[in-house]
């Protein structure tokens, strides 16, 4: 089933953190296996800040030397960012196996993330100026806490609670998934593309690198694919209603923009609530009702409808 | 009583009785074919009550507050009240939260003070409802009969395998509104999305505004109007001439709840089935019981 969610203000900053925590709490029921959120805040010139694992949850417990092995891992990144010449501002290690780089880097930032996931159990989760990008298995309560969340500030973000169906119960099969190699873009998905190898044999050909059998990365590098192309974001959803075969609404953000399109038989529910200074859309209105605890006018979405917001 | 009996189109004094009761259903078999219940002069029942269906008195007004509680203790209580008699019934703070006054077998007053979320008044035979706000997925799913007025917009699968009854929406509604519809009638104010009545098997719809792709696509039977432009017709779905008795019908139903066009009814068209997939009887089982 799963949940989506996604919200941006467009009057300024937010608690967004707070806020995205809140109405992925209230879709738990679509998805409790995991947990995802990508929130934008405000970003620096020059500098980055990169997501990345380098190991799985569940390694912790069927592994007994993880700890040392990403210890080993973890010097490896290291020495790999300074060959790059890229600065390490600061380290922070939310979990003993997921970490979040703040970098000053001059250089091609896809090179450096393919270099990094070279190193055996290494993902980049995401790669950009404003995007942090979290998830873990667990309810958003969990995750919010144990990421700190709570106290982020930004201006948009969007999100997914996870009922894995076609893969497994893991980080790396969990949304949002980044749209690698683009810096600032990730996505989340509720439904089932059913042309999924086809695609993504189409994309591999390509060249993009798909790091999971979840069907919903395929629209993240199918999304990247796109951009490379020299689309807009706009372009992007609009070719997937009728390129991706499927059931699926998703939602997109960029560093400035958050996206959403539907299938052609708008068989996956989207609510969407509207207004000069926030816009915000979701699974089920619950969700929007964390923002807005008051009666609100909403709408759902038309099949293939494709919107884009700007902060 | 309310054995059916006869042909259509035959008089007599227990079909007046039937007709003023509402006792009467409509056979569409691209003709109308009214089909009445024998009533028993001699009946005490004043009027069509479910078996164990509580005696309310509509004078009787309580309310009920759901901020706090789950759906199911707002149905819980919403039995509650109606067991002590009362007719009225308000809830308030609703806050668009599921499965909400599903299975009400009753006459009831029903007034919603807010917004539902999916699958609100599913199973319902009987009350009357009003909804201040907007309703998720799935409203009113196998409603036998009672009046939903919806002020504000409404999700998709509006309507899904209702029976009878009047299913109103002021605004606008999703797809495949009105799919397995087997009776009653659907009123949307506004446009409504893909694939509405998908599967349609009897029933009457009106859409004021516009729909999207696939309309009546694959219905069997029923019919449906429209006020403004459907993006494509179904399979299967096809334009008919409206009549003298439609146009009656519409502007009569529209009027019980304030919805006439400003210019009245005469710019709807109707669409039926073109009956090329066809394999269908549609008798009710009880029907069906008479016959074999």
């Amino acid at each position: 089933m799963c949940g989506i969610a996604g919200l941006i203000h467009r009057d300024g900053a937010s608690a967004v953190g707070k806020e995205m925590t809140a109405m992925l709490q209230s879709l738990r029921h679509r998805g409790p296996d995991s947990t995802g959120f990508a929130i934008y805040g405000p970003s620096t010139a020059g500098e980055y800040v990169m997501r990345l694992k380098l190991a799985e949850h569940e390694d912790l417990t069927t592994d007994h030397h993880i700890r040392r092995k990403i210890k080993e891992r973890q010097a490896e990144v290291d020495s790999r960012l300074a060959e790059m010449g890229a600065e390490t501002l600061d380290i922070a290690e939310p979990t003993p196996y997921a970490f979040r780089y703040r970098l000053r880097y001059a250089g091609d930032t896809r090179q450096l993330a393919s270099q990094i996931e070279q190193i055996e159990g290494a993902e980049v989760l995401s790669f950009g100026s404003g995007l942090e990008l979290i998830k873990d298995l667990g309810d958003a309560g969990q995750v919010s806490t144990q990421y700190g969340l709570q106290s982020f500030r930004g201006t948009h973000g969007i999100g997914h609670t996870r009922m894995a169906t076609e893969s497994d119960v893991d980080i790396r099969s969990a949304h949002p998934y980044w749209a690698y190699p683009y810096n600032d873009i990730a996505v989340v998905h509720n439904g089932q593309i059913t042309n999924y190898w086809i695609m993504r044999r189409v994309m591999e050909r390509l060249g993009h690198r798909f790091m999971s059998n979840c069907d919903s990365e395929l629209l993240a590098v199918y999304t990247a694919n796109n951009l490379e192309q020299g689309a807009t974001l706009e372009d992007s959803l609009k070719a997937s209603i009728s390129e991706i075969d499927g059931v699926f609404t998703y939602l997109v953000a960029t560093e400035k923009e958050l996206g959403m399109a539907k299938d052609s038989m708008a068989a996956k529910p989207m609510v969407l609530y509207e207004s000069d200074d926030l816009v915000a859309l979701a699974s089920e209105e619950v969700a929007i009702r964390t923002l807005l605890p008051r009666e609100i006018d909403t709408s759902d979405p038309y099949d293939e409808e494709v919107r884009v917001w700007q902060r | 009583m309310a054995e059916m009996t006869g042909p259509a189109g035959q008089s007599s004094a227990p079909e007046s009785v039937s007709h003023e009761m509402g006792m009467h259903t409509e056979q569409l078999r691209g003709q109308s074919k009214q089909v009445f219940y024998d009533i028993d002069p001699g009946d005490t029942h004043t009027g069509f009550s479910l078996p164990n269906a509580d005696d309310v008195d509509f004078n009787k007004r309580a309310e009920i507050d759901a901020n706090d509680m789950s759906p199911n203790a707002v149905n819980l209580r919403i039995r509650a009240l109606m067991r002590d008699g009362y007719g009225t019934i308000v809830i308030k703070n609703p806050g668009a939260k599921h499965s909400m006054a599903v299975g009400i077998l009753n006459r009831l007053n029903l007034i919603v003070d807010g917004s539902l979320g999916y699958f609100g008044l599913g199973l319902i035979d009987g009350p009357n409802v009003r909804i201040a706000g907007r309703v998720g997925w799935s409203c009113a799913e196998n409603m036998m009969s009672g009046t939903i007025l919806i002020e504000k917009n409404a999700g998709s699968q509006f309507g899904a395998a209702i029976r009878g009854g009047d299913l109103v929406c002021r605004g606008n509604v999703g797809s495949r509104t009105g799919i397995d519809m087997k009776g009653g009638t659907i009123i949307v104010g506004g446009d409504t999305g893909a694939f509405t009545g998908f599967m349609m098997q009897r029933g009457r719809m009106v859409i004021c505004g516009n729909a999207g792709k696939n309309l009546g696509d694959s219905m069997y039977d029923g019919t449906i109007y429209i006020a403004g432009e459907p993006a494509s017709l179904g399979v299967d779905a096809v334009w008919s001439e409206m009549t003298d008795l439609d146009r009656h019908w519409l502007e009569r139903k529209l009027r019980m709840y304030d919805m006439v066009p400003k210019d009245g009814v005469g710019g709807f068209r109707k669409i039926a089935a073109g009956k090329q997939l066809w394999n269908y009887d549609n008798l009710e089982p009880t029907e069906k019981k008479l016959v074999l």
